[in-house]
Formats: C-alpha cells, structure tokens, sequence
C-alpha cells in the first residue's frame, strides 16, 4: 500500500515491532516505544504492528485510538501539559488556561504556527500540593501563575 | 564530609531543586569546601520545597524553603553547621508538622537516597522480605489478614482475603500488578512512593508473589509520572542485581519477575479490571465480575490487583508483624493511611496517621486552612469520584465506615480544599464533564449519562424548566449510581449529589429546597 512514511521512519517501526512482537500483552509497549522514538504513531503503521503482532488493523486502531497519550499525528518541538483537575482549578487553573490559549492564540489539541508548541489538557500530575501544575515534555512545574507559564513558554519557543 | 541533601521528588522539582542543588555545588566549589550532595525523596512538607537539609552530629537541619538566590548568604551563615539564618527551621524531626505523624509506610520517605539499596538495607529494608521467606504461603497470608490491611486504593478490600483467594486458586502461572495508575486529582502518595523509596514497593510486591506463588508482576503506571519510571526502572534494576529479584530470589529458590508497564494516559484504567485489559494491550474496557481477577485476571491467570500504597506496607506488616499495625486505627480502618493535602491550602503535603483523625484537624492543624487565606467553603475528598464536603462534615474521623455513614468516600486519603469562590454548580459540571472524557463507553449509564448530564447542568444553571430539571439530575444520578459497570459512572453523582445537597444555593436552589 502506499505510504507516506520515511524509509528511516519505516525501519524503526519495523525494528520495534521485531523487538516487541513476544512481549506478553506487547501493543502499548510497542506504541509508546514508537510515538518515543519518531514522535507519534502514524497511522499508515497500523497494517505493521497488526501483521506484527498477529492483530486486525481494527484492534491496533482501536487501542491507539482509546488512550489519550497517543497521538496521529506528529506533535509541536514541546509539549504543553495544563492540568485542569480540582486540585488545580481550587487554585486557579481555570484562569490559567484562558491565559495560556490566548497567549498561544490555540486551543487544546492544537500546535502553535510556528510549531513549537502542542497544547494538551492533562488530569492530574500528581503535583496537587502546589498547583497549579504544568508538564512541559518531561519538566513539571508547580505554583505556576501567567508570569511564570510566560517564562517557560519563552522558554520553550527558544530552545529546540 | 558534610552531606547536604537536595529532594529529587517531582513536586521539588516542580519548584526547582534541581537548580538549588546546582547552586549550592558550584558555591561550595567555589570556597573550597567538600560537600557530599545526596538527591534524598522528600519529607513531604511540600509548601516548603526546595527542603535542603545538612547532616549534624545531632541530627538533621533543615534550610527551607531553598531558591538559589538563597545560597551564598547560607553558606555566609555557616549552615553547613546550622548556623543560624531566617531559612534554619532547626532539627528536621523536631518539626512539629513530622513528629505528629505515624510514618510506617513512609518511614523512609524523605531520609534515604530513593535509588541507593544500600541506604534501603540501612534503614530496615528488606526484613519484611526476609521474615516472609522463612514463612509458608498462607503464613504470610494470615499475617496480611490480621493486619487488617484495606486496599488504598479507594475501595478498601481487605488485602489478605484478596490474597488468600489467590492463593487459592489453581493456575500454573499466577501474577502480582501493582496498580499505579494514580490518577485522582489530589493525589500522590503512590508517587511519592515510587520516586522516594520503590524499594518499598518492590519488596512488598515480592512478598504478594512468594505469598501466592506468583513469578511474575507489573507495575501499571500512569505515563504522566515520568520521575517514578525512572526511579522503578533503576530501582528494579538494582534489585536484580543484587539477587533481590530474578529465579532465585535471596537464594529461595522461589522465583519473582518485576516490570514497569507504562499506562497511557486513561483515568478508566486505575479500574482493576480495565487495568488488566490494558496490560494485555487492549483498549482498557471494563470486564464483568465476575469472574473475580483473583480467580481469572492478567491473560486469564489468578493475580493480585493491589494499590502501590497497599503493596508499600506489606514489608513492614511482616517485618514488626500483624499486631503492630493493627494497634493503630480505629473500628475496621486499621493502621495508618497516607493522607495527600492539595488545592487551596496553604500547607499542602503528605500527612501519614493512623485512622481516626478528623479533617478539621488535618486541614488547619496540618494544613494551616487555605492557601488564600479565605475561608474553606468545602473539600473533596477521595479524588474526582468524592463527595463534596461543607464545613459541618469537617469533623468526620478519616475511617472508611465514618465516611460511608455521611454518604462520602475516603478514596485514596486526597483532600482538595477550595475557599469560598468556589462554585459547586461548576464543580457538579465538572464531574460530569471528566466522567464523559473518561468513559470507557462500556455501559450505557455512563457513557450516555455523563454527556446528559453536562448538558442539565447547563440548563440548571441558566434556571431552565429549575424544579424539573433538578429532579431529573438527581434521577439520572440514580440511574448512574445504581446502573453503571464501574466506579467512574457508578460514582460520579457523588460530587454531583453532594455538592447539590450542601451547596445548593449555587444551584439556584433556596435553603429550604436544598435538603434531598
């Protein structure tokens, strides 16, 4: 079938699949090993992994599909986490939201047009003691108002 | 050499121990002065991270809270000897908000090195292994049992009885999971446990499988904690190395396999059965029960499904044995319960007690009332699937049975405070709104009923058709409650009902219409 994967983006996806395909329940190991590695889950390695690890195209679709963390398409150089669960709303979160969409001029789901911003709703990051809290890649914050989300979204505009 | 401890936990991090630690490496390089820096877990006194602390011949001194704008002047004042400065808080265990805690699950959180099993050994880890080893199966068992040992999860089923069916059942292969898909807003003791000390929830897991005969187990884990995959990755791997886990486990001959299996990002899979759907590489779909996951679980084999904190305490229970933990708590909640304080408090942290404390006590003794200095108009307690509690509940003892008799849960032991800007018609939406993000969409109620309920409450709060429509919520929370597959659609009303019955005049109800 036609295809709009790199030929390197293809190797690796084969490469993951051959190293998961006798992992006991192996399909969320697989997809979060790719969406690690090249970013997102294309959907064009559907057929693959269903060959892989003898599945229809309809249960990998549905999987990728179920779960909130994988993605379809390829993200933004970062990626924006806002909690929007009580802890944090009790604290403001609300609020923050507003300002960081308008500051991105995006919505939840949505990529800055530069690219380096993909914003995503999150709930709870367990840093409830100092919310509000945001997640940006791997860095969490606590305590975070519009001045300090201002300083890590330059931040993160200017890094790469 | 002097040892100064920075924390490594997420929320120190959160509020920059990373850069504190830089700092004060780089100025003790500067003067000259060798320096031992060890990146400990935290004490959980979280309003006051970056919680630096220097070894002393008489214990450990605290510096809070630590900015690195801070440390030249502390190393100006000597605190490398507890000098005095406006940041020393003095010996760290003499603080009050520690030395009126019960830390048995946590009595290593915060002091040792969370990755060093050298420093888990010299703080009694692995004992409760050890005694386990020298016991049969259904010796440990008992001992699980007549703790009186309830899941903390939330749903407070008694470990042992767990265990014993288990132990029970017939099955070549048998697993131990570990549930730690801690996904309740207000919460985060399992966190703490996995980036503070995860030895402790390594070896208690080890204990579930010689217990049951279990070889193999998972740690479930929600993929928005990346800190405690690391720290259970380098953990595991360390107890691997030293014999701890692997075919022959402290020279047994009893096997045990651990691995960390990284959720996505689904609230419906902390539920034990969409759990297990999930580590089979499925969509995480509620099962029917039965059959119960202890008789057909993971691929269809008996396994333990326990909470990380469930798991966590096993090794001291059989370390200083049944009775010890037993002794603490009240009626049928005994032992302790880590208790998580969040939203708007101003002494936000984690606080380890028997049961039996009321929430008044937590949230101003502990607490210090709200981070805003207003009045706390009400608490969830228990995560998103919680009631709301007014003021007048706030002397309610944390005990599972006390809190059922007002029509509440005690959940995970998270307290979300709010001050009185709070607008419960918004927070009953709210509900709604996450258990429709979050259905699984197995059964009806749930699935159909979260969406119906947004939208009445959208209609409540424009005071369309009021009276009618203030019925039909309160019906289709009963249909909620009574007809869904799980917890999420099963207890979503509960925030919405109660903040409706406390609250209602912000569901444009008078005092007089408020009562259910």
């Amino acid at each position: 079938m036609a295809t709009t994967l790199t030929a390197v983006d293809l190797e690796k996806i084969q490469a993951h699949i051959t190293a998961h395909k006798d992992v006991p329940g192996a399909l969320l190991p697989l997809l979060h090993a790719i969406q690690d590695d090249i970013g997102y889950i294309p959907e064009d390695s559907y057929p693959l992994m269903a060959k892989g690890l003898a599945l229809s195209v309809a249960e990998v679709h549905g999987v990728v599909t179920f779960y909130h963390h994988f993605r379809t398409h390829p993200a933004g150089r970062h990626v924006l986490q806002v909690c929007r669960a009580e802890s944090c709303q009790a604290m403001g979160a609300e609020k923050l939201e507003a300002h960081i969409k308008s500051t991105l001029g995006i919505d939840f789901h949505q990529t800055t047009a530069d690219g380096a911003i993909t914003l995503e709703p999150v709930y709870c990051l367990g840093n409830c003691a100092c919310s509000p809290a945001v997640l940006v890649d791997e860095e969490l914050y606590g305590r975070v108002d519009s001045q300090k989300i201002d300083e890590i979204i330059q931040e993160a505009r200017s890094s790469s | 050499m002097i040892k100064v401890y920075v924390p490594r936990d997420s929320t120190a991090l959160s509020l920059g121990a990373d850069r504190t630690a830089k700092a004060i490496v780089a100025e003790a390089q500067k003067r000259g002065i060798e320096i031992e820096l060890v990146r400990n877990g935290s004490r959980g006194l979280f309003w006051l991270e970056p919680f630096v602390e220097v070894a002393t011949d008489q214990g450990r001194v605290a510096f809070a809270p630590v900015q690195p704008k801070d440390v030249s002047g502390l190393f100006d004042a000597d605190f490398l000897h507890a000098g005095a400065h406006p940041l020393n808080l003095g010996l760290t265990e003499e603080l009050a908000w520690l030395k009126k805690q019960q830390r048995l699950t946590f009595a290593r959180v915060g002091i040792t090195d969370p990755v060093s099993l050298e420093d888990y050994l010299a703080h009694d880890g692995y004992k409760g292994l050890q005694s386990a080893l020298k016991m049969s199966g259904a010796d440990i068992v008992k001992t699980v049992t007549d703790s009186g040992l309830r899941g903390r999860g939330g749903a407070a089923f008694p470990t042992g009885i767990k265990w014993n069916t288990v132990l029970g059942a017939k099955g070549e292969q048998k697993y131990v999971v570990c549930n730690a898909d801690e996904g309740d807003s207000g919460t985060y003791s399992d966190r703490m446990i996995m980036e503070d000390d995860p030895f402790v929830l390594i070896e208690g897991m080890t204990i579930a499988g010689i217990a049951v005969g279990a070889t193999q187990g998972y740690i479930y884990l929600r993929s928005e904690y990346p800190h405690a995959l690391k720290a259970l990755n380098e953990a595991i791997g360390k107890a691997y190395a030293a014999g701890y886990l692997g075919d022959d486990v402290c020279g047994s001959g009893k096997a045990f396999h651990l691995e960390v299996r990284r959720a996505a990002g689904a609230y419906v899979c902390g539920e034990e059965t969409s759990l297990l759907e999930s580590l089979e590489g499925k969509r995480g779909l509620v099962r029917f029960k039965p059959p119960l996951p202890a008789i057909e679980g993971l691929f269809g084999k008996p396994t333990i499904v326990n909470n990380v904190i469930s798991l966590a305490t096993v090794p001291i229970i059989l370390d200083k044995g049944a009775q010890y933990y037993a002794d603490y708590g009240m009626g049928r909640s005994r032992g302790t319960l880590p208790i998580q304080l969040a939203g708007n408090i101003k002494q936000g942290g984690l606080v380890e007690l028997a049961f039996g404390a009321t929430l008044r006590e937590l949230l101003y003794d502990f607490g210090g009332g709200s981070a805003t200095g207003k009045p706390i108009r009400a608490v969830q307690v228990g995560g998103p699937l919680g009631a709301y509690l007014p003021e007048s509940q706030f002397d309610t003892p944390m005990d599972y049975e006390a809190f059922t008799q007002i029509w509440a849960v005690l959940g995970h032991g998270g307290i979300v405070a709010f001050d009185d800007s709070v607008d419960m018609a918004k927070m009953a939406r709210y509900a709604f709104e996450f258990c429709a993000i979050e259905s699984c969409g197995k059964c009806t109620p749930c699935r159909i009923g979260s969406t119906r309920g947004v939208e009445l409450m959208d209609k409540i709060t424009s005071g369309k058709e009021h009276a009618i429509n203030i019925q039909v919520l309160r019906d289709l929370s009963d249909t909620m409650l009574n007809g869904s597959l799980c917890a999420l659609g099963g207890m979503t009303p509960y925030p919405v009902i109660s903040a409706l019955n406390h609250f209602g005049e912000d569901f444009g109800l008078k005092q007089t219409e408020t009562a259910a």
